[in-house]
């Protein structure tokens, strides 16, 4: 019997493939199916720090709008109506997704600043999630910010938010830091349990015909799984953390590759979508096919087994490779 | 139990029983009564129950007369039912009301009394619409404050039970509706206590069931009617003791004591005032002022009027009265007098008590000012020996001298009683902020508080005053804080005292808070040398804040309200600092926690940060300001336009004698290019170098102030220096010079124009054509150009072909500047009408939102070209807009062929040549009518000596040979709902008239309210759960007829199909109607992307664009041209771009994902039918 159990912080997981962030998590239909297919954790979509204040402050500004200008009529909607702005749409959600399926619930916090919203945090834990998982991407268009405080702010947000709750909390963040092993340390120092390698993001497109530049949101493929693969290669060991590993994980081989780079658990999203929830299925009983012929017995056999402490040849996942891939593209006839 | 201390407005007050002693409301919209209805509604939505525990069934109708219906209905089968109404709806209602009334039947009517439209119209308060009913056997029961609003309310439901005669409980419109108070809310136990279950079943037994059938409302002829309508007689003798009872209860259980006529004044009183509602507390309070200064005078306050209680009259008087002044709130030209005053002087009569000498008097109509000083004024006219009879006060009535003279500096309010006016921008929130700071007062405090507020005509840069009272004893003020009495005054905004004169409220020592952007010690060189002169003679304790700066800071945006209510209290010392902190902090989170801890917090903010700011400026010794307050209009000004306009502008008008006036409502057009309000922060600035010339910023223009020309370019020798021009590339003329320019004074700054210009720099497509650039440094040099501009020769209409936006573009706009919302959407429509058809329209215009900008003092905005010629313009009712209309075309068919008639008698005089061609002339382009009229012209001239009946005749009718257009406008709630029976049947006479729906699928100008064209899916007023239902296809129903040309517009998706739509709806000689997308302030969107909005809505599927042109069918084509592409974009993409669908999702998501889905259905169905009804073969069949 093959055992596909893992942990990921703290979470008795019976298998590694954790849905990671997507609208798949909107209903609770789509969890349960999810559930059924054989997901062992389930992600849910961002709230966005943005959405907690840009919500709030748009309604205000359009309820606002429009009133006092005539003796005629003070405002155009009805005053006692309730709104459950999508923050607390979201909390509700969560508890009805929740209660709704036995697998762990991770909330899903996305926001950079120190802030009224990061109380959110509080809420999700109260809603019954049985953890927190904070994606930070911040893109920086200051040239008066420097690297150190950026990275700062972003240390200081993971203590808050740690300190707001007694779940766990793992923290999504960019490839893009200079020093990332650094920063890797002083994020779990600040109370990361769990480091989610890399999250993804809308990213600028440009209109030829009405020369607007237009974002938006590209779904991943098999070839990206390498970015997040090396550095949960090189980070395994060097920092205490559970990893997860985000980004082109389409395929039961995608995700053996991620266990054995170190990761506790690979997410999946674009593959779901693109390919429907019963993909899922498939990837487990690949990775199932695949230990069995290897002789594999447990995820645990393999965990990390790739990665950068325990390799003879360190240059593997380090600079010198980038040259051998170079070098061997050029020896192609 | 200790009753609740609420601080709420009247129309709150009364629809709070109402609401709770009912179970159906069935309503809809007509200021000031429709807070009433929404009110209702809105409780009803959030599951508000009645003392029986049910929730009322609110529904609303297609009008008051539907409303009245339902509600006849609805009491005939036993329901508790009620509706709120006012003015014209209230006139809608008699038909329904004498049969209410002759049927006994138990109900109570809210009225916020309103002036019915005689000369004009006009939502303020008097008594023309009450007395209008108080023939149909309604007993008639008036308030005059909010308490009594809300008492009156209960006491009406429960003498309309006990009695079966039913109750029109009425309060002033505004004055009452509107004004703010802190009252003792009544509780249910109170109204349970009043209300009789006993005879709640007995209306219940009345009703109509076929389980026990009865008929009711039978046809009765001579042999019974009359013996049949005497038997209610005991009914009606009954009511005034019914009544008197129930007020009896009512004291015992409130302790509020209330009488059929209520007498207050000195026992041995000699001279007495009668009159009702909120004028009795203004003369309540001017008797006890003067009682106490020993004068032996009185007042009686009518509380119910009908039926007229005489002998509760009588014993209500003091043996010593001498003499009696009854005032009437209304005008009834011709009578022996005004109805108060003629029941009066019956009942004096008819009791032989001539002894006591009457007169008559009239005031308030419009919510005009009645003051104390107005009250003794009345009071000392019956001093006199020969006191003028039938008298006004109030007004200066100086064409028959009917007026008395009252001394504006009498004051009867009480020593401790604080007095505090703030001038606000509509758009900075200082009306709703100062509606906390009563609530504060007035819940917070043992103060007596009130509030009430005024708004200028104008829905862009609206001037909002507050008036604020409060104080240790009751304040019986219903009128406005008048010049030298303010204790407190506040600007929100600088440049207002560029314009008005606003120091002049502050009484000496008083406070003057400021809103500027200078510092401290540079605002004082900055203000026009009046406001110094007054500061300094008043000795006026002067403090500055910068609260857009602070508002900036703290993401406040615009809305300088908290920061201006944190300084209020700071400097005013009401409650303690920290104490009155707490309790704007405590108002703030009660306002705005719903909308999120976002808005909380940044209000907060706004507060910590403006003590910090604020800052009281040392005041020199003498006026060292270089400028003045600038005139209301320019020396250049036509002389009317000076005198009684431009009072008007000033808020001076109550200062214009009658002799000014117009005696028949008559204005000039062309008005408000006279007031430059300069409310633009930014304006658009026109950049030739990118600049393709497709006029389409000039067509998308909602306030018609960016033009464009081609012109010679010798005119340029003349142009100011930095007047713009560029060579120009119409086809037409080439050589010429081609110029957009901007009225800066005019703008409103709503960017449409940016939003529309495709012309974006290659290098830098952020810059388009024309851009935003700052007002202030730009409108002297513009100022200069626009006039320079307006000085240009216009193109010659004859010249080229308007069928192209461009073109079209180089027509003059007849309809310029309007008081519209910035970025309106459709004001455009308006303008491109004016623009092709202007100089021979004539339009009548439903009331709404295109009857205020277009026909709402002191300016308007129909114009005329510089032949004379221009829109003629008039709004009759709401109701009838498009029977009106085609009133007009009726005249001009009628004397079309009766000049055509009388034509060939004059063919020696005329000439046959003449003759002939002005009977055959081809007046379907530009050049057939020009040349028309110039027959005309020849005509007159050629007759101009003729004496001779039939020449005199033949010219006063020459005019109608000329074509004229007649365009029929108005919104979705006239086109769908109220107006809707008119309009199908004009359409089907096949008259040759234009309709135009500018349809923002809701009643905007009350304020949201559901109409038939809302869509399904959208939160409004009376829809606080979203509509359910789609919206009325009533393209399609005029479809249906098959002679009718309709058109479904939207000029975001489509500016070309627009103007073709307007192009061929006028020249099809039968009926036209055009509904046109107007996106609106209502929809919760960013108005500046109106355009955005309007062609998501086309691209969505729920706003299919087409044409319908009957003549079509001649030629053998399929006359329905669906003009817009299949739906390319989901449904929800349009939807959840604007507030009004995406309030539901924030407040029942299951709700709004179930509409949502309906609405994609609607959008598939809506374009797989049209495109089926577009694709029908209509050519003869090719099987012979």
């Amino acid at each position: 019997m093959l055992d596909l159990t893992t942990s990921y912080l703290g979470l008795k997981l019976k298998n590694p493939i954790v849905a990671s962030a997507s609208p798949l998590s909107e209903k609770v239909e789509t969890v349960q199916q999810m559930e059924e297919a054989g997901i062992s954790a389930v992600v849910m979509y961002s709230l966005f720090e943005e959405q907690i204040i840009h919500e709030s402050l748009e309604l205000d500004n359009f309820l606002f709008s429009g009133t006092e200008i005539s003796p005629e009529f003070n405002a155009f909607y009805p005053q006692s109506g309730k709104y459950t702005l999508k923050p607390d749409a979201y909390i509700d959600n969560l508890s009805r997704i929740k209660k709704a399926v036995k697998i762990p619930v991770i909330g899903s916090l996305n926001g950079v600043s120190a802030g009224g919203w990061i109380k959110y945090a509080k809420k999700i834990q109260d809603a019954g999630a049985d953890a927190i998982e904070l994606n930070i991407y911040y893109l920086p268009t200051n040239p008066e910010l420097t690297a150190v405080q950026i990275e700062e702010n972003h240390v200081a947000l993971v203590r808050d938010v740690c300190k707001s709750v007694q779940i766990p909390v793992a923290v999504k963040i960019s490839p893009y830091f200079t020093a990332l092993p650094n920063l890797a340390r002083r994020l779990v120092e600040a109370g990361a349990r769990g480091l989610v390698l890399f999250n993804r993001f809308y990213q600028p497109d440009i209109d030829l015909e009405t020369l607007d530049v237009i974002p938006n949101l590209v779904l991943s493929n098999s070839n990206e799984l390498r970015l997040p693969l090396r550095w949960i290669g090189i980070l395994h060991g060097l920092v205490k953390a559970d990893f997860a590993l985000t980004s082109g994980v389409h395929s039961g081989a995608d995700a053996l590759k991620a266990i054995m780079a170190g990761a506790k658990v690979a997410m999946v999203a674009s593959a779901l979508l693109q390919k429907g929830i019963p993909h899922a299925t498939r990837i487990i009983s690949e990775m199932e096919t695949w230990m069995g012929e290897h002789e594999y017995a447990s995820i645990q056999q393999m965990h990390g087994s790739l990665s950068l402490k325990n390799m003879q040849d360190a240059s593997a996942f380090e600079r010198v490779n980038y040259m051998k891939v170079l070098n061997s593209f050029r020896m192609l006839p | 139990m200790a009753r609740r201390m609420v601080t709420i407005d009247g129309n709150e007050a009364a629809a709070s029983v109402a609401h709770r002693t009912n179970e159906i409301c069935a309503i809809y919209p007509i200021t000031p009564s429709s807070n009433m209805g929404e009110f209702a509604d809105d409780w009803s939505a959030v599951g508000k129950k009645n003392i029986w525990g049910t929730v009322p069934l609110v529904i609303e109708m297609q009008s008051e007369g539907g409303a009245a219906g339902a509600v006849h209905g609805a009491l005939q089968t036993g329901a508790l039912t009620t509706t709120f109404t006012a003015s014209q709806g209230l006139l809608l209602m008699i038909p329904n009301m004498y049969k209410i009334a002759g049927e006994l039947t138990s109900t109570a009517f809210h009225v916020s009394a309103r002036t019915v439209a005689t000369h004009a119209l006009s939502i303020f308060g008097d008594h023309s619409d009450v007395m209008a009913c108080r023939q149909t056997g309604w007993a008639m029961l008036a308030s005059g404050s909010v308490q009594e609003a809300h008492d009156m309310a209960l006491i009406a439901q429960a003498a309309t039970l006990g009695s079966r005669i039913p109750f029109l409980h009425f309060f002033d419109g505004f004055r009452t509706s509107h004004q703010v108070e802190k009252i003792e809310e009544l509780s249910d136990d109170d109204l349970r206590a009043m209300i009789d279950d006993e005879l709640v079943r007995a209306h219940r037994t009345r009703a109509l069931t076929p389980d026990k059938p009865i008929m009711r409302g039978t046809a009765q002829n001579p042999d019974v009617f009359f013996q049949a309508r005497e038997t209610i007689n005991p009914f009606y003798t009954a009511v005034p003791g019914i009544t008197q009872k129930a007020m009896d209860e009512f004291a015992k259980l409130t302790g509020r004591s209330y009488h059929l006529f209520d007498y207050i004044g000195a026992p041995d009183a000699e001279r007495v005032v009668i009159l009702m509602a909120s004028g009795g507390e203004t003369a309540e309070a001017t008797v006890r002022y003067l009682v106490e200064k020993g004068e032996k005078v009185g007042v009686i306050r009518v509380r119910l009027y009908r039926p007229f209680a005489v002998e509760a009259f009588l014993s209500a008087l003091p043996k010593t009265v001498r003499s009696l002044a009854v005032l009437d709130r209304t005008k009834e030209p011709g009578a022996t007098g005004d109805p108060l005053y003629l029941d009066v002087t019956n009942a004096l009569f008819e009791h032989g008590r001539q002894d006591i000498k009457v007169i008559g008097g009239r005031y308030g109509l419009s919510s005009k000012e009645f003051t104390p000083a107005m009250v003794k004024a009345v009071l000392d006219e019956l001093k006199k020996a020969l006191p003028k009879n039938h008298f006004v006060v109030g007004i200066d009535e100086d064409v028959t001298h009917t007026s008395l003279d009252f001394d504006p500096g009498f004051s009867v309010e009480h020593p401790e009683t604080v007095r505090c006016l703030f001038f606000g921008l509509g758009s900075d929130g200082t009306v709703g902020a100062n509606k906390n700071s009563i609530k504060i007062i007035g819940e917070e405090t043992n103060n007596y508080a009130q509030g009430y507020f005024v708004y200028d005509s104008k829905k862009a840069g609206t001037l909002t005053t507050s008036h604020l009272r409060f104080g240790p004893k009751p304040l019986q003020a219903p009128y406005l804080i008048g010049a030298n009495t303010a204790n407190f005054v506040a600007c929100h905004q600088f440049t207002f005292l560029e314009r008005f004169n606003i120091t002049k409220y502050a009484q000496p020592g008083a406070v003057f808070l400021l809103n500027s952007i200078f510092t401290p010690e540079e605002v004082w060189d900055e203000l026009p040398q009046e406001v110094q002169q007054d500061i300094i003679e008043k000795k006026l304790r002067f403090y500055n804040i910068n609260a857009y700066d602070v508002a900036e800071k703290t993401g406040m945006g615009s809305r300088v309200n908290t920061i201006m209510q944190t300084c209020f209290f700071a400097i005013s010392g009401i409650l303690p600092r920290e104490e009155a902190i707490e309790q704007i902090k405590k108002a703030i989170k009660k306002t705005y926690g719903k909308r999120g801890e976002a808005v909380v917090q940044k209000n907060f903010a706004a507060v910590d940060q403006t003590l910090a700011n604020l800052h009281e400026v040392k005041v020199p010794a003498k006026v060292t300001s270089k400028t003045t307050r600038r005139a209301a209009v320019p020396e250049a000004a036509p002389q009317f336009v000076k005198d009684v306009l431009g009072p008007m502008i000033s808020f001076d008008g109550d200062t214009i004698p009658v002799s000014s006036f117009p005696v028949d409502g008559t204005f000039p057009t062309g008005t408000t290019k006279w007031e430059k309000r300069n409310i633009a922060l930014e304006i658009p600035v026109w950049e030739p170098d990118l600049c393709i010339q497709c006029g389409k910023c000039v067509f998308v223009c909602p306030h018609a102030v960016i033009r464009h020309n081609v012109y010679d370019k010798k005119f340029l020798d003349q142009a100011p220096a930095t007047f713009k021009h560029m060579e120009s590339k119409f086809k037409e003329f080439p050589g010429m010079a081609y110029t957009v320019q901007v009225a800066p004074e005019d703008c409103t700054g709503c960017a449409l124009c940016i939003e529309a210009c495709p012309a974006k720099d290659k290098t830098n497509p952020a810059r388009k054509a024309i851009n935003m650039a700052p007002q202030p440094a730009l409108r002297e040099s513009e100022a200069l150009n626009w006039n320079f501009y307006l000085s240009l020769p216009e193109v010659d209409r004859t010249a080229f072909n308007p069928g192209t936006i461009k073109n079209s573009q180089l027509l003059e706009p007849l309809f310029e500047f309007s008081g519209a919302c910035s970025g309106c959407g459709e004001t455009p429509y308006v303008k491109l009408l004016t623009q092709l058809f202007g100089d021979r329209a004539i339009i009548a215009n439903a009331t709404g939102c295109s009857s205020i900008y277009g026909g709402n003092l002191p300016t308007t905005p129909y114009t005329v070209n510089r032949d004379g010629r221009g829109p003629a313009w008039s709004n009759s009712l709401f109701e009838d807009n498009a029977e009106f209309g085609l009133g007009y075309r009726l005249t001009l068919d009628k004397q079309m062929e009766y000049a055509h008639g009388m034509l060939p008698a004059f063919a020696t005089e005329l000439g046959t040549d003449l003759v002939d061609a002005l009977l055959k002339a081809d007046q379907s382009t530009e050049l057939g009518i020009r040349q028309q009229r110039e027959r005309v012209a020849i005509l007159k001239q050629k007759l101009a000596h003729s004496k001779t009946p039939q020449a005199q005749n033949l010219m006063a009718v020459a005019d109608s040979m000329v074509r004229k257009s007649v365009w029929i406008v108005g919104g979705d709630g006239w086109a769908y709902d109220i107006g809707y029976g008119g309009l199908d049947h004009v359409i089907s006479t096949g008259r040759d008239v234009n309709l135009l729906v500018l349809d923002t699928e809701v009643y905007s100008n009350t304020g949201g309210q559901a109409s038939k064209a809302t869509p399904r899916g959208a939160v409004a007023r009376f829809a606080a759960q979203g509509k359910g239902l789609s919206k009325k296809d009533l393209g399609l129903m005029a479809i249906a007829y098959g002679y009718v040309y309709v058109a479904r517009v939207a000029m975001g998706y489509s500016d070309q199909h627009t103007l073709k739509a307007f192009l061929e709806a006028e020249s099809f000689p039968g009926p036209s109607i055009i509904i046109a997308y107007s996106h609106c302030i209502s929809h919760g969107i960013d108005m500046s992307k109106g355009l955005d909005q309007q062609k998501k809505a086309v691209q969505s599927g729920l706003w299919p664009i087409y044409r319908y042109d009957p003549r079509l069918v001649d030629a053998g084509q399929n006359p329905l041209l669906l003009d817009s592409k299949e739906p390319s974009i989901p449904v929800e993409e349009y939807m959840y771009s604007e507030t009004r669908f995406r309030m539901l999702t924030q407040s029942d998501e299951e709700r709004a994902e179930a509409l949502l889905k309906l609405s994609k259905e609607d959008s598939k169905a809506r374009w797989s039918f049209y495109s089926q009804l577009a694709a029908m073969h209509y050519g003869q069949t090719e099987n012979k």
